[in-house]
């Protein structure tokens, strides 16, 4: 096995064989996840990340192997991590989204990574922001994220790039109500996949409706998310896409937006290290002790959770900062 | 045991061969097992295969091949995953599916592939042997 020291030189050198041994570790590898990010940290920063989301069906990975091309087209190194659901009764993963972009495999300028949601809640947006850095340093300097916005650790995800591209499609019945909530907030660009069907003005009259109820805030930063109509089928029907992102990620150049929204990222991530740092001390001294017993008053309702709560944190605080 | 969600595989399926059922059984199966499971899709060349193995740092490549190209298409797997230092058993644990011959499977196996499974085979003979068969590879010697 290789050290960590070198699949790092060999990363940043671009060796894939490397790059994707080191995204295994700091998806598996809380140690060594720590001390792979604190060695490459100082090489990441040039990367531009843009996410893709969208209901199940609606052409995202189709749409995605298009803007690869694009992308290489304009010169960019381009990076992918597509997430797909691990499923919560077995434990594993079908992970198809490659499936439809398998001819930039053997483009030495694309790596492409499969990711399982793994269930567990802070290790998709963890480790997935992690794959992130080890890209980024590698040398990929366009970064796609490809997530079902489903749930919330997706919607997570999504956040966290640069530039959000919400997909839907024609046909899925009360349109808009298929995007959930928290995405409509979130996109800065919309698109209307599979184009080529009925029903693409509902859609666009749904999302602009939608889009009224937002117009001072995107007044405010004076970015209107633009709705795009897109088939996945040609580059010809995928480029307006792209000229969109493209816009967009000058806007959020010029207008500083982008260093803010990557001060957002940062602190969030600090945010979610700590949290799940200290969930899984919390958990270990939960099981045994005091903290135990405490917790069998409650069951028996001889204490109520809350004030369980304050008698277990106040014997933890010594335990969780010292 | 190695920890099966630990695990990656690969399914592929090379050459001109668009019976993709068996492999889309055996990666299901592999899924319902706890495994994660990368399929490539139909139509894919040895360097593609080969390429998704590395990016997706795989444990297992499972080819699924009913066209009669085995014996010059997954000799190639073999040799350009060797080119990349990654070889068979250590490395990877490569397993064979869909209509090859007993002949046939006997020179793959002395070649680096470590079962070839026809049609038939019980799944659940699948995922048993995946089981044992990563446990010899370098990475979960330590696991």
């Amino acid at each position: 096995m290789e050290s960590v020291e070198s699949l790092i030189q060999l990363a940043l050198s671009g060796d894939k064989k490397a790059i994707a041994r080191l995204i295994t570790l700091v998806e598996n590898d809380e140690d060594k996840a720590r001390e792979i990010i604190r060695k490459i940290y100082p090489h990441t920063g040039r990367a531009y990340v843009v996410g893709i989301t969208g209901p199940p069906g609606s052409g995202k990975s189709t749409l995605l192997d298009k803007l690869i091309k694009l992308a290489r087209e304009d010169g960019h190194r381009v990076g992918v991590i597509a997430i797909d659901p691990t499923s919560p009764f077995t434990g594993g993963a079908l992970l198809g989204d490659r499936l439809r972009m398998q001819r930039h495999s053997t483009d030495p300028g694309v790596f492409i990574r499969s990711m399982a949601t793994r269930g567990s809640l802070g290790g998709l947006a963890k480790a997935t922001n992690d794959a992130i850095k080890v890209l980024d340093a590698s040398g990929y300097d366009l970064i796609f994220v490809e997530t079902v916005g489903v749930g919330q650790i997706e919607v997570d995800i999504v956040k966290t790039a640069d530039t959000v591209v919400l997909v839907t499609v024609p046909g899925l019945g009360d349109e808009v109500q298929a995007i959930k909530a928290g995405l409509m907030e979130v996109a800065d660009i919309f698109a209307i996949n599979k184009a080529d069907r009925e029903g693409v003005e509902m859609v666009y009259l749904e999302l602009k409706m939608a889009l009224e109820f937002e117009r001072d805030k995107w007044k405010q930063l004076s970015w209107e998310p633009p709705i795009v109509e897109t088939t996945a089928f040609t580059l010809k029907g995928v480029r307006p896409l792209w000229e969109a992102i493209k816009s967009h990620r000058k806007h959020m150049e010029e207008s500083g937006r982008l260093k803010e929204r990557r001060a957002f990222r940062a602190r969030e991530e600090v945010k979610t290290i700590i949290a799940s740092s200290i969930a899984k001390r919390v958990e270990e001294k939960l099981e045994k002790g005091e903290s135990r017993e405490l917790i069998e008053k409650v069951v028996e309702r001889k204490l109520d959770p809350y004030s369980a709560s304050q008698i277990i944190m106040k014997k933890l605080k010594a335990d969780l900062w010292g | 045991m190695v920890e099966r969600s630990k695990v990656r595989v690969v399914i592929a399926k090379p050459g001109l061969d668009g019976h993709d059922r068996g492999a889309k059984v055996v990666a299901r199966a592999l899924k319902e097992a706890g495994y994660e499971v990368i399929y490539t899709g139909i139509r894919q060349t040895p360097e593609q295969i080969v390429e998704t193995v590395i990016q997706e740092d795989a444990a297992v490549l499972g080819i699924s091949i009913l066209s009669g190209a085995h014996m010059v298409l997954i000799p190639k797997i073999i040799k350009l995953l060797e080119e990349r230092g990654i070889k068979p058993n250590e490395d990877i644990v490569i397993f064979a599916g869909g209509i090859i011959p007993p002949d046939d499977a006997e020179e793959l196996k002395k070649m680096g592939v470590a079962e070839v499974f026809g049609p038939g085979t019980p799944l659940k003979t699948v995922i048993e042997f995946v089981d044992k068969a990563v446990e010899k590879l370098k990475r979960f010697k330590n696991a």
